[in-house]
Parts: structure tokens; C-alpha cells; sequence
């Protein structure tokens, strides 16, 4: 394939666009925020992807459906690499992403509100509840308590409406 | 990347597996209690804490392995190392004992690895400091979460705070490990790569005084400390880690799937 051929890179990630998160299917590569980078090496295409937690069991399987996804649209020579920095952030997925989150059943993240580890100054309100307001994502109210800071994923925190009684996940803020 | 000139490799690839090793085997013992844990949420929370801590050990042995410079991986680090190799704290490899035993085991180390990652940020490797970036924001939530569950097991019934104030006790004497500097801190302080561990000191006390006094425990102070992981002498436990650990990789060298 000579230089006139490539795809050009609005393609690439256009076709990004359309691969699916493994774990959370509704939503793409792309909305997540992940691939920091699309670019041709010569005639090989570089796609620069960053983990979301680094143990997240997903991350193989991303790869793999990058891989499986470019090599159908005929990209036979593709590299990937890992960015570690700046480390990702749930203020990358974008708006889109997050309606289709909350469309989904899952509440999506509150920017700005990650935990710090700084406990100092507010130990009195850290035991129970969350000091978050996280609007139930089926009927919208908002009297909602934190069951636990981990969910079915690393990313996700469980919650409950004590509205609708509905058990359900917060995409927490990293 | 940016590596950091003058520093003694092997120095610097031992320390490396020591907070690798740290993450390795306390990540090895969370994940022990997957389905065993006392309630759906804490099963999935604890498995959680367990993939983020393994998923910090790969970034961090994996970067050990490279300095080291002697074509080993970060699997083989992990699953080939006899126990005299690993340089893990004494704590993290503390067998996991009831619900309160685990997660005091947590906030301890949490209250520490915060620090020491926060520290790590600024190191003058810019490979360590972008691993410390990733791991630091997790490990803020593994703190948030200890912390909260032992106050919420410290100040609450007679049953969880006896279990909370005897897990405390039971594991305060592997605390002072972590603050111990030998020639192996010195060597990657000087290069500014990471913080001397005792400089850490001060802000865990700060941390773990505030949550014990919350959760109504008190805090055991001075007691006679062990000491020896980081230089790799362990406790009988971790052999019996590893040999649970390792068994896939002994038995079947090179299996893959």
C-alpha cells in the first residue's frame, strides 16, 4: 500500500468510533476516551491506546478488538501502543458516551469529584453513605445511597435508589 | 522516556520489586476471598481492589525486569521467584484471617501506599512517576473504602469492634517495616527517583490517628516491630502464597492461554 492509499486517520477513528467497549457494549472505544492516538508509521498504522484501571481485565480484549476491527477495514500493518501518561480520566468520555451510559442503566461519572485519598478534615463524613448527589439513572431521583465503592467493574461503584429501590452502578470519577 | 543517570541498576531494580512485590502479593491475598467474602458487594469490592493491585504489579515488575536488563518479564518475576527473592513487606503477606484482619490489613498498607505514591509522582524516572500517576488514583479509592469500613466495623457493635481492635493489634508490630530505610532507599533517594520510606512516616501516622480515633480503636503505639521482607526475609506465609501462586507455572513451565 503506498502513502495515497492509507485511509486517512478521520477514518480510522470514525471506524473506531464503532468498535464497542467489551464491558459496557453500549458505549465505544472511542466515547471512553481511550485511544489517545491515531497515526501512520511509514505504512504502518499506529494506534495509541491508554488502560483505564491498569488491572482492568478488559484492556487485553480492547486490543483485540481494535485488531479485529482495523483488519477488516484492510489494514493488514498495525501497531499498538501503550500511553500511560497522562493517565486516563472519566472527564474523556464524552457527552454522547455519557448519555448513552445513563440510557444504559448506569449513572455516569461527576467530574471533578474523584476521590483524593486526602481524608483529613472530613473522617466524620466518610464512614456510610456517599457525599455525592447521583441522580438514580431509571427514574431520576435523587435520594440515592453508595452500597459499595467497587461494582460489577473496577470503574463502576454500586448505588441504590431509595426512591424506585433499584440497585445501580455509578460510573465513578477517576 | 527519561531514565535517570548514575543510579546502580541493580539497586534500582531491586526497589522496583519491592513495590511490584507489594502490589503482587497483597493483590494475590485480596483475591483469596473471591466468593468467600461475607456480603455480594464486599466479594466484588475486594476482587476489584485485588485486579487493581495486580494490574500495578505487572506495570511495576514489568519495569523491573527492563532495568534489570537480563530478559526476564514481568511474569517470570511474578511466577518463577523462589520466596527468598521477593522483597515484599512483611504485611502484605499477613494471611488474610477474618473480615476485620483483611481490611485493617488494607487501610495500613492504603495509609501508606497513598503516601509513597503521591511521593513517587515526582520522581525524577519519568517511567516510575507515570505508574505512580495510574496506581495513585486508584489507590485512592482502596483507602477511601478501608478507612470507612474500619470505622464503620471500629465504632460498631461489641462483636465488630473486638474483631476490628484485635486485628489492629494483631498487625501493628508489621507496621514498621515500612519506614525502615536501608542501602537500597538510600540509593534511589539520592537520585531523587523515590522518597526515603521514614520520610513517610509522619503523614501515615497522621492518617491512620485520625481514622482510629473515628473508629473508636486505639492505636497500640509503641511496640516492638518485625522487620525483613524488603531484604527478603519472610514469614512461613509466603511460601504457602506461593505455592498456590506460582503452582500453574512450576508444574507446567511456559503454559499459556
Amino acid at each position: 500500500m503506498n502513502v495515497a492509499q492509507h485511509p486517512g486517520t478521520d477514518q480510522v477513528w470514525d471506524w473506531l468510533s464503532q468498535v464497542p467497549d467489551p464491558e459496557i457494549p453500549v458505549i465505544s472505544l472511542t466515547d471512553l476516551g481511550i485511544i489517545r492516538d491515531v497515526a501512520w508509521a511509514d505504512d504502518t498504522l499506529v494506534v495509541t491506546v491508554t488502560p483505564t484501571y491498569s488491572g482492568c481485565p478488559a484492556t487485553s480484549i480492547i486490543n483485540l478488538d481494535i485488531e479485529t476491527a482495523l483488519r477488516a477495514h484492510g489494514i493488514d500493518k498495525l501497531r499498538l501502543e501503550r500511553q500511560l501518561s497522562p493517565p486516563w480520566t472519566t472527564d474523556w468520555i464524552t457527552e454522547e458516551g455519557r448519555d448513552k451510559l445513563r440510557a444504559y442503566g448506569i449513572a455516569p461519572p461527576i467530574d471533578g469529584t474523584a476521590a483524593d485519598g486526602r481524608l483529613a478534615g472530613r473522617i466524620a463524613r466518610l464512614a456510610g453513605s456517599s457525599n455525592l448527589t447521583i441522580a438514580c439513572p431509571r427514574c431520576g431521583s435523587t435520594k440515592t445511597e453508595k452500597l459499595s465503592q467497587f461494582g460489577s467493574t473496577p470503574c463502576k461503584a454500586s448505588y441504590r435508589c431509595t426512591d424506585c429501590l433499584e440497585p445501580f452502578d455509578y460510573f465513578k470519577c477517576i | 522516556m527519561a531514565e535517570v543517570a548514575n543510579i546502580d541498576r541493580t539497586a534500582f531494580a531491586e526497589w522496583l520489586q519491592r513495590v511490584g512485590d507489594n502490589a503482587l502479593i497483597l493483590g494475590h491475598r485480596v483475591s483469596e476471598w473471591c466468593g468467600h467474602a461475607p456480603a455480594l458487594e464486599e466479594d466484588i469490592a475486594l476482587a476489584n481492589t485485588a485486579l487493581d493491585l495486580i494490574g500495578q504489579c505487572q506495570l511495576w515488575l514489568g519495569l523491573a525486569a527492563e532495568v534489570e536488563g537480563k530478559g526476564r518479564t514481568a511474569d517470570q518475576l511474578a511466577f518463577l521467584r523462589d520466596a527468598g527473592a521477593f522483597h515484599n513487606l512483611l504485611l502484605v503477606e499477613r494471611p488474610n484471617g477474618d473480615f476485620g484482619v483483611t481490611l485493617m490489613r488494607q487501610f495500613l498498607f492504603d495509609a501508606f501506599h497513598i503516601e509513597l505514591l503521591r511521593a513517587l509522582v515526582k520522581s525524577t524516572d519519568s517511567r516510575v512517576a507515570e505508574i505512580a500517576a495510574k496506581a495513585e488514583k486508584e489507590v485512592a479509592y482502596h483507602l477511601e473504602r478501608s478507612a470507612d469500613l474500619v470505622i464503620r466495623l471500629g465504632d460498631g457493635s461489641a462483636e465488630s469492634r473486638a474483631r476490628m481492635d484485635k486485628a489492629l493489634k494483631s498487625l501493628w508490630a508489621y507496621t514498621g517495616e515500612m519506614f525502615l530505610d536501608d542501602a537500597i532507599d538510600q540509593a534511589v533517594a539520592e537520585t531523587g527517583i523515590a522518597p526515603l520510606p521514614s520520610s513517610l512516616k509522619a503523614a501515615w501516622e497522621a492518617t491512620v490517628n485520625a481514622v482510629l480515633a473515628e473508629a473508636t480503636l486505639e492505636n497500640p503505639g509503641q511496640a516492638w516491630q518485625h522487620k525483613g521482607g524488603k531484604q527478603g526475609i519472610h514469614s512461613e506465609h509466603l511460601g504457602f502464597l506461593l505455592a498456590e501462586m506460582q503452582f500453574l507455572q512450576r508444574a507446567y513451565p511456559g503454559a499459556s492461554w
